[in-house]
């Protein structure tokens, strides 16, 4: 009888254990649930995963905790660095890092944000930008382009009522206590694994103790972009990119 | 430890007494009058090994204590009364998650940005949540330098035993006046209560998740009525008061923290002249102790209670709905720096 090694048959794609084997609540063609599997590959791939707690955000990725196979915790709206400091401070043996989305990291939570980062934490922080409150159902985000229409911009965002979209990378990139900040895409497949390896890198800067890590994710909402989820992915390259450079920001 | 009597602030008895108490974990924000507490934790969170941080804000100092605790820590803030309303968001989550930490509030005068005199106008705030949401702190209310020591042991120990916060509610002469006390030690439970539930990494165990959050229909209710029925056990157990004189007294007098010196002073001077005065000082706030006044009001109906705070009458509601109209339930009070001196409080029993 032939054994399955005999086959030549190996597998070389599976899910990663650091995620669940269940659905998730997401919608069709939204970016999240590719930067979990991201996430959770490089939590497998650096053999982390005994060692990291994550911090969940308010926002479409509240759950994250229910996808993710490792130790989680909530934090209040925009609280997530203040909640990851006092854990990576303690337990500087853990992997601490927190998942934030563009309203959550970029608006309610700017003072937690920034102050983590001029600390210098040793902190890795997954910033999800995909312009739009998500979870609320489509309101103004911080990193809105102007002219997209939301729920809260009807005709669009306009420069001298709204403000500009809010480049917090570029800002964070000024304090000598981030080491990195890159900015990366969904767009493509070849734009996902530049993405993975920005996420990787901010790992394992944090388990060489180099500082304050973010990676910056453009990420698609075909939902509250109003567009198809093909169209939402060339959105993002032909629009949002011009906003958000893609590329490594310090 | 040997035991030294020293001359200190309550605030910084505050603090040493957190330290005694296992606590290596604070986060604070200046605000007066509560300084020398923040400045007491950065020396000697040193000397001991833990961490301070001076947090960007009172509600960045509450979320990191969220995070203290969820990774098991005996973690502490503290504050006072404007700075306490930033707080109320990470208090509700952290009585959400179930979470064990101490806050210390160190009143002073409010509305709004009030001024930096004592006062007790915070009972509310600290008794019914605070925050959003059915829930409940433990508060505890010390009267002297000392007590401000002892209770935080026993903070430290009811916020892990019961996984809630717990509120050490003074006032600004509390948190600025020197008294001699005893230091000693205070770590009598901190090794004996595990906390299989925190976040330190999921070696040889599953994932625990730290959150407040149920979004399935019925969830919630559920970890609401968990909630309640761990308040009623804090009720039925951890009430907590002083009585003087109940036996006799044909009048009361209920007075909390600093307020309830001054009270003692008016009995103590109107039982010379043989006045029969007694005094209620609730020690917790929430629970309340209302079993005595429940006691006092069903024996005794001639009775009269004389409610004295630094507030508008916030206590006197728990008093009034302890009491249901069975005896008499008076009131003393002023705030916004006015604290009734004896005279005034003699004046007014004469009246009753």
């Amino acid at each position: 009888m032939l054994e399955r090694n005999d086959l030549a048959i190996k597998k070389i794609f599976s899910r990663p254990k650091s995620l669940r084997d269940m659905q998730t609540h997401y919608c069709a063609g939204c970016g999240h649930g590719i930067t979990h599997r991201l996430v959770a590959e490089v939590v497998d791939e650096l053999e982390i995963r005994e060692r990291v707690i994550a911090v969940a955000p308010v926002g479409c990725a509240v759950v994250a905790y229910d996808y993710w196979d490792f130790d989680c915790s909530e934090a209040a709206h925009g609280r997530a660095l203040a909640v990851a400091t006092a854990m990576k401070r303690l337990r500087p043996q853990n992997i601490v890092f927190t998942y934030q989305g563009d309203g959550d990291l970029a608006a309610i939570g700017t003072n937690e944000t920034i102050h983590a980062a001029n600390r210098g934490e040793n902190l890795t922080v997954i910033f999800i930008n995909n312009a739009v409150y998500g979870m609320t159902g489509g309101q103004m985000a911080p990193t809105t382009l102007i002219g997209q229409r939301t729920t809260t911009t009807p005709k669009g965002r306009q420069e001298k009522i709204h403000g500009w979209p809010l480049r917090i990378s570029e800002m964070l990139a000024q304090l000598p206590g981030v080491k990195y900040i890159e900015r990366v895409s969904l767009h493509t497949p070849s734009e996902v694994l530049k993405a993975k390896q920005a996420i990787k890198q901010a790992f394992k800067n944090q388990i060489d103790e180099v500082g304050f890590s973010l990676v910056e994710i453009l990420s698609p909402c075909p939902t509250y972009w109003e567009m198809s989820p093909p169209e939402a992915l060339e959105w993002i390259k032909q629009v949002m990119v011009k906003e958000f450079p893609l590329g490594k920001i310090k | 430890m040997m035991t030294k009597r020293i001359l200190m602030t309550g605030n910084e008895a505050i603090a040493e007494g957190a330290i005694q108490a296992g606590c290596r974990f604070y986060a604070g924000y200046p605000i007066t009058p509560q300084n020398e507490l923040t400045a007491y934790m950065a020396r000697r969170m040193l000397q001991v090994k833990g961490i301070f941080i001076q947090a960007e804000s009172e509600l960045s100092a509450i979320n990191m204590v969220f995070g203290a605790a969820a990774v098991g820590e005996r973690a502490m803030t503290s504050s006072s009364s404007p700075g306490m309303s930033l707080k109320q968001e990470g208090i509700s989550y952290l009585a959400g998650a179930e979470l064990p930490a101490v806050i210390v509030n160190i009143m002073r005068g409010g509305p709004g940005l009030g001024n930096i005199a004592p006062s007790q106008s915070d009972y509310f705030q600290a008794t019914r949540g605070g925050g959003h949401g059915d829930y409940r702190c433990i508060v505890l209310a010390p009267s002297c330098v000392q007590e401000a020591y002892n209770f935080m042991g026993v903070a430290f120990d009811l916020a892990d035993r019961y996984r809630i916060p717990v509120i050490v509610l003074g006032d600004g002469m509390l948190g600025q006046m020197m008294e001699p006390m005893v230091i000693h030690s205070l770590n009598r439970k901190a090794k004996g209560i595990e906390k299989p539930w925190a976040l330190t990494g999921c070696q040889a165990r599953k994932p625990n998740v730290i959150k407040s959050f149920y979004l399935k229909e019925g969830d919630l209710e559920k970890f609401n009525l968990k909630l309640q029925k761990k308040y009623r056990l804090i009720q039925q157990k951890e009430a907590c008061y002083e009585g003087l004189f109940l036996d006799d007294a044909k009048t009361i007098l209920v007075a909390y923290g600093t307020m309830a010196r001054i009270a003692k002073n008016v009995l103590y001077k109107l039982r010379e002249k043989k006045k029969k005065i007694g005094l209620v000082r609730p020690i917790t706030l929430w629970p309340f102790p209302k079993g005595i006044f429940q006691q006092l009001s069903v024996q005794r109906k001639r009775l009269v209670a004389l409610v004295i705070e630094m507030s508008y009458g916030q206590m006197l509601e728990d008093v009034k709905l302890c009491t249901d109209g069975k005896i008499k339930v008076e009131f003393c009070g002023r705030a916004g720096g006015g604290i009734p001196t004896e005279r005034e409080i003699i004046k007014k029993i004469a009246t009753l």
